[in-house]
């Protein structure tokens, strides 16, 4: 869709006078993060949007090719921050393309573990902050946040445990983990698991009978089965549109090709939908964990040996492009090497930022107060849009 | 002793006016206890240990000493005027309440037409906070405030009316007396319908979510206050409390009974003030477990269903009066 139509004003049959534009962020209670969207306002109909991002970059790229195939995938987190796993998983994948270094079958069941955990992490945050959007602090959307938090806390001290790191974890590297599980640590993360979800059924007690609920999100924010092509959404998104497409099942990496797991579709392409999508890979995120603390094949956690210079990993001359499924879509990183100890060049693919290209589309023609509802479904983190 | 009238009714003002902002103070402890507890917290603690019990005064005491921030391109006039404007309906609201038997500042012969028609006084203010901060939340806010409070005072009334014809007055008193038998909330259908309806209208009327859409935090920042600070601040967050605890204790005088309840007639105030609680505690409990709702959605409620609710039940109301003869009392 050319770019001047996304600036249009959509026409709702106005009767006032004058225009109100409204500057939404970069501080605003609702901006998840730094995210400035310049509203204009016909009374209380939003009929363009303009949204301007940026506040947040850290020149991740360019930090990329600064740092060494040992060093940046402790950075790599700091794109995603919500997500960490998934952002460190895609850098070394990558890394591993280029260089054809294989990873031990041990290593890639640790990755799924670790890479579902935080996906269950990750939603929690995002149903939290998302009715705190709608619910407002001083709401039940405060109430729904809290008990997500609550679990989300447990989940990270799992990855505590597992890392000793609680938001950005350096757990991967290249050729495999850098950590094994500590002794007991799976049984602790199958009760953790079966807890969330049980937990999961409350929230959706809560949520899923609630008029309330259903009528801030049912038939807002629709993206249509050909929008979400065009635009190239990924994620629960592209997924709530009706298109059936999740890299770990369209592509798997880490031997995802060994577990069984669904891959939820839903057709409405509104908010609603995108919560069904995500409250469903909550379940599949736990089905998969369990198989692979089930399954979990002995032997190396790596195939190389094990850090002692950042000069370690060299990677031969050439290019590649790995993907990963993150939590809020495909997370992909693209490197060219020249045969240093630094990628000669690295790009990040951002769901977060591809997602949210969906917005100038999809929110004019609502009320103020679907903006917020819009934003906290499509569920972007800015570390991972700006970089 | 007797004290002239004027004297007298100077100091019955004074002790309630103080009992109101005491009760203010710690019901805002209240509702956050009982919001922390929904919510698996423990919510204020340390400040007057156990249980935050000097949490309200620390609060108080921090609005007051802090800075008092006038936007450059505020109507000071307006601006300034603005949270006195909204607190003083808020709290003349009380004058009208009997606690017990003679036991208030004004036990009026127009009591409910008074605490209705100054109760929506606040609008006043609320408006020209919006308005005189010359900020576009602010203003947004404000004209939400102006949409909702008048499509929700209508269903409000019209509920509130229905004890007032089951009763055959508008005097507070003669309206508890006349639920000696059966508290209008358990009035067969009509008083069960009516009891809820005016819950509803008194969450939008008290801006509580699911209506909270004039403070809207996560839209318009903190709406119509979003310029104010220190005491200022201080004073609109009393004058809501109090509007919400002033309607609370309506509730309980129209619906529940009042200060009857069994055990001597020294007990009354408590009953009175247990109730209240308790209408203001469901209150509380809708308000941490729903999610906000959008301002069509709420004038469409409003509107299409509680307005023409009220008024049938209002109707009806006025019929079972009329064939059961005499009216009233």
């Amino acid at each position: 869709m050319p770019d001047t139509q996304v600036r249009q004003t959509v026409e709702v049959g106005y009767g006032g006078n004058e225009r109100l534009m409204m500057n939404m962020g970069p501080q605003h209670p609702s901006s998840h993060g730094v995210f400035r969207m310049i509203l204009t306002l016909e009374g209380e109909t939003v009929v363009g949007v303009d949204a301007v991002i940026g506040y947040l970059h850290r020149c991740h790229e360019k930090l990329g090719e600064t740092l060494t195939y040992v060093q940046y995938p402790s950075i790599a987190s700091k794109t995603d921050y919500v997500a960490a796993m998934t952002s460190e998983l895609a850098y070394v994948s990558a890394v591993e393309k280029v260089a054809k270094i294989d990873v031990p079958r041990r290593a890639q069941y640790l990755r799924v573990v670790a890479a579902e955990l935080q996906r269950i992490a990750s939603h929690c945050l995002w149903l939290g902050t998302w009715c705190l959007d709608m619910g407002g602090a001083l709401g039940g959307g405060a109430t729904v946040f809290l008990y997500c938090i609550r679990e989300r806390e447990l989940v990270l001290d799992r990855l505590e445990e597992l890392t000793g790191a609680r938001l950005l974890y350096g757990f991967h590297q290249v050729g495999g983990t850098r950590y094994d599980i500590p002794a007991g640590w799976d049984v602790k993360v199958r009760e953790t698991v079966d807890f969330i979800e049980r937990r999961i059924d409350e929230y959706e007690a809560m949520l899923g009978a609630n008029a309330f609920f259903l009528a801030r999100t049912q038939g807002v924010g629709v993206i249509s089965r050909e929008l979400a092509q065009a635009v190239g959404v990924s994620g629960p998104l592209i997924r709530g549109s009706g298109v059936n497409y999740d890299v770990r099942r369209a592509e798997p990496y880490s031997s995802y090709g060994d577990f069984d797991f669904v891959v939820p579709v839903e057709t409405a392409g509104d908010c609603y939908a995108r919560y069904r999508v995500r409250m469903v890979e909550f379940r599949q995120s736990i089905r998969i964990v369990r198989q692979a603390l089930e399954g979990l094949p002995e032997g190396p956690i790596s195939s190389r040996p094990g850090v002692k210079s950042v000069g370690q990993v060299r990677v031969p001359k050439g290019e590649g492009y790995a993907r990963v499924e993150g939590a809020r879509g495909e997370v992909g990183c693209y490197l060219v090497s020249d045969g240093g100890p630094k990628p000669y060049r690295m790009k990040w693919r951002g769901a977060s930022f591809s997602n949210l290209a969906v917005l100038p589309h999809i929110v004019p023609g609502h009320k103020v107060a679907d903006v917020v509802a819009i934003m906290g479904s499509v569920d972007p983190v800015f570390g991972e849009v700006d970089r | 002793m007797t004290l002239p009238p004027v004297a007298q009714h100077a100091l019955e003002a004074f002790v309630v006016l103080n009992a109101v902002i005491l009760m203010v103070t710690y019901v805002t402890l209240l509702e956050r206890k009982f919001a922390a507890r929904m919510q698996s917290r423990i919510g204020p603690y340390y400040v007057g240990r156990p249980h935050g019990w000097l949490q309200p005064i620390a609060d108080a005491l921090k609005l007051m000493i802090k800075e008092d921030i006038v936007p450059a391109a505020a109507d000071r006039g307006v601006y300034n005027l603005a949270p006195v404007v909204f607190l003083v309906p808020c709290m003349l609201i009380f004058a009208t309440i009997p606690f017990a038997p003679a036991l208030g500042v004004a036990d009026l012969g127009i009591g409910v037409l008074f605490f209705l028609a100054v109760s929506s006084l606040e609008i006043v203010g609320l408006f020209m906070g919006g308005w005189g901060s010359n900020n576009k939340y602010a203003l947004l806010s404000a004209m939400r405030a102006v949409n909702q409070i008048i499509s929700y005072d209508l269903p409000f009334v019209f509920a509130a009316l229905v004890p007032v014809v089951l009763a055959g007055s508008l005097q507070m008193s003669v309206i508890v007396a006349a639920q000696q038998g059966l508290w209008f909330a358990f009035y067969p259908v009509i008083g069960q319908l009516a009891f809820l309806a005016y819950l509803v209208a008194t969450l939008a009327a008290e801006n509580r979510v699911p209506f909270d859409i004039l403070e809207a935090e996560s839209e318009l920042v903190a709406g119509f206050r979003v310029e104010y600070s220190g005491m200022k601040f201080a004073l609109i967050q009393l004058g809501e409390y109090a509007h919400m605890l002033g309607t609370s204790f309506l509730g309980a005088l129209l619906f529940l009974g009042g200060w009857l309840g069994p055990g001597p007639a020294w007990l009354g105030p408590l009953w009175f003030l247990g109730k209240a609680l308790l209408v203001f505690l469901v209150v509380t409990w809708v308000r941490w477990s729903f999610v906000r709702i959008r301002v069509d959605q709420i004038l469409a409620i409003s509107w299409k269903l509680l307005l023409p609710a009220t008024l049938v039940l209002l109707l009806a109301t006025g019929l079972v009066v009329a064939t059961r003869g005499a009216g009233g009392v």
